[in-house]
């Protein structure tokens, strides 16, 4: 079963025509002098979760930015399916089917789980009553929140909870499900366990590899190497604004990968079992 | 410990018991206002046995209305996390600007209560630009278009009122029988503007994004909406309403006053506050604003009938105002 995800990944990058779901070529950002990103390179395949790390500015979350649209790269260009795209904003991308969950919980306290996973995208009612008059279907939302919600087995008995009474990792996983609802290309997450302690932290983690088993590739940005290790099928290593290289967890140890992002070991003399 | 570990990798999160009767109850926040509301008419009921009478509820409710509907705007104001402290400035001036139309300029009074609700939109357009496009705090913006809508309306009246209406200005202050009890236009134009306050904040989209904007403004404009154009819209129907309270004040009293309007800032945030919507925003009911206006009207219907000074009466809402918001916290805090 663990094999399964890289597998398919390394049979679809050697095979002759995978389609990355999301990729980005020669990607440059720069900010007056600053350059943030010099000529990155980004690919992402279907099915998988694609850990994204790099030291502090080694342009990881500008790549990301770039990826979800809150960063007009200035060269290189960006395919999602295989054709060119040139996100305006993060609206933009995310009309295009990528989803961002951001590390500090963005979620509206006071309201409920329904009125959540529905912010910005709230059912009408059929007929006039939702054309003219604008109504909500309230019980369609509430009875496609809880069946959303228990696809992805996140316990949580009533959907008109508020968001406030639930705890940070309970938290995360309205966001997280918001944007596996909503998602039809990619998801990104931004730090998703930065905020949360240790079993929380295990929950999110469980959440993102529902969501990538039920066909959603998932980019996670992570500082955290166990939970990176833990998850991946392929790590990608940010340096110097580029892509130093992609690395196979299962055949590179932690300390490694951080030798390679560090730039302590030249990604050239990785065995080749460690590259993915 | 060992059990909880092998359940998350099926479930996850801890599930939470199932909600308690004492859950599914309304939260102090929207219950508390309407029993303060009828232990106040209860309170005074016994006290004296004119205030049980339709006509004397019909009277509260006529004393209520220009405060009332003003509060409508400061409470979709205040939900968004904003405040206007300009609000009783641009109701004044915009029934200086329709009742100077229609008598001095001679124009047909409906074309004339256009022009007067187009100059308060107009002031509350302003004051949501400049909140939106110079990124000024709605304290100070507010502020400011007080005293600016403030010197507009004494310049242009000449600090005189206008008298000698004609019959449409008029209009919302006439009554109509319901079985003995007369009632106002101006009472029921302000509760189906509650009324529709009340469905457009419930049961549409737009509504539930105000809820969200005052909760977590970066994280709705995160979820694409339009965050900016919303709180210029949000300020801009304010200044609508306070053009309507406007027109009701000049028909309950049958003239354009320069000087109104100088303490319904404060009265509609006390409304907004006694019907338990939080000044913090992304919390409250609109219907709550209603009861509030209703709690200060009766408090002061109530104790004038008994006799008691109207220094007292604004003591008692200065107390009314601390205890909500105090049990308001409270009982946030319990929870």
């Amino acid at each position: 079963m663990t094999t399964t995800a890289a597998a398919r990944a390394t049979s679809l990058a050697t095979s002759a025509s995978p389609i990355p779901v999301l990729e980005a070529r020669g990607l440059v950002k720069r900010y007056g002098h600053v350059t943030a990103l010099d000529g990155a390179d980004f690919l992402l395949l279907p099915g998988e979760i694609l850990a994204v790390i790099g030291d502090n500015g080694a342009g990881k979350s500008t790549l990301i930015k770039a990826l979800s649209g809150a960063v007009i790269p200035d060269a290189g260009e960006i395919l999602l399916d295989g054709k060119l795209v040139h996100f305006q904003s993060p609206l933009d991308a995310r009309r295009q089917g990528i989803e961002t969950v951001y590390q500090d919980l963005a979620v509206a306290p006071a309201m409920n789980i329904a009125e959540n996973l529905f912010l910005g995208r709230e059912l009408r009612r059929a007929g006039p009553l939702g054309s003219v008059l604008g109504m909500l279907d309230k019980r369609r939302m509430l009875s496609e929140a809880t069946s959303h919600m228990q696809s992805l087995k996140i316990g949580i008995r009533s959907m008109k909870q508020a968001v406030e009474t639930l705890s940070g990792g309970q938290r995360q996983g309205v966001a997280v499900a918001r944007s596996a609802a909503f998602a039809r290309h990619v998801v990104i997450m931004d730090e998703p366990t930065a905020a949360l302690g240790v079993k929380e932290g295990n929950m999110v983690l469980e959440l993102i590899r529902r969501v990538r088993d039920r066909g959603l590739p998932v980019i996670l940005v992570s500082h955290n190497m166990p939970h990176v290790f833990e998850v991946a099928d392929r790590i990608h290593i940010a340096r110097l604004g580029k892509r130093s290289c992609v690395v196979n967890p299962k055949g590179i140890s932690m300390s490694e990968t951080v030798a390679v992002m560090t730039g302590a070991r030249r990604p050239e003399d990785l065995p080749p079992e460690a590259l993915a | 410990m060992a059990s909880s570990s092998s359940t998350s990798s099926t479930v996850v999160g801890t599930a939470i018991p199932a909600p308690r009767i004492i859950d599914r109850l309304p939260p102090i926040g929207t219950l508390g206002p309407l029993v303060a509301l009828a232990v106040a008419c209860a309170f005074f009921a016994s006290q004296t046995s004119r205030f049980l009478a339709g006509q004397n509820f019909s009277l509260i409710l006529q004393q209520v209305m220009v405060v009332g509907v003003v509060a409508i705007g400061q409470t979709l104001v205040i939900l968004t996390a904003g405040i206007d402290l300009s609000c009783g400035m641009l109701m004044a001036l915009g029934s200086i600007v329709m009742t100077k139309f229609a008598t001095d300029l001679g124009l047909d009074p409906y074309l004339a209560i256009g022009c007067g609700l187009l100059s308060s939109t107009a002031f509350g357009y302003l004051n949501g630009a400049l909140i939106t496009f110079v990124k000024l705090p709605p304290f100070i913006v507010t502020l400011g278009t007080l005293n600016i809508a403030f010197a507009v309306t004494q310049i242009y009246s000449q600090s005189q009122t206008v008298s000698d209406l004609p019959d449409p200005l008029l209009f919302f202050g006439r009554t109509f029988r319901v079985g003995e009890t007369e009632v106002t236009y101006g009472t029921v134009l302000m509760l189906a503007l509650y009324a529709v306050g009340w469905f457009v904040l419930r049961e549409t989209a737009v509504g539930r994004h105000v809820y969200a904007l005052g909760n977590n403004a970066e994280a709705t404009r995160l979820m694409g909406i339009p965050t900016q154009r919303m709180l210029r819209g949000i300020y801009t129907v304010a200044g609508l309403l306070y053009g309507i309270a406007g027109l009701l004040i000049v028909a309950r009293t049958g003239v354009g006053d320069p000087q109104a309007g100088q303490t319904d800032n404060l009265d509609s945030i006390t409304a907004v506050v006694l019907g338990g919507t939080s000044l913090f925003g992304g919390r409250g009911a609109i219907l709550g604003t209603l009861v509030g206006a209703l709690i200060v009207g009766v408090f002061r219907n109530g104790l004038t009938l008994m006799g008691v000074a109207s220094v007292y009466q604004i003591l008692i809402t200065g107390i009314l105002v601390i205890l909500a918001v105090a049990t308001d916290q409270l009982s946030r805090r319990r929870g």
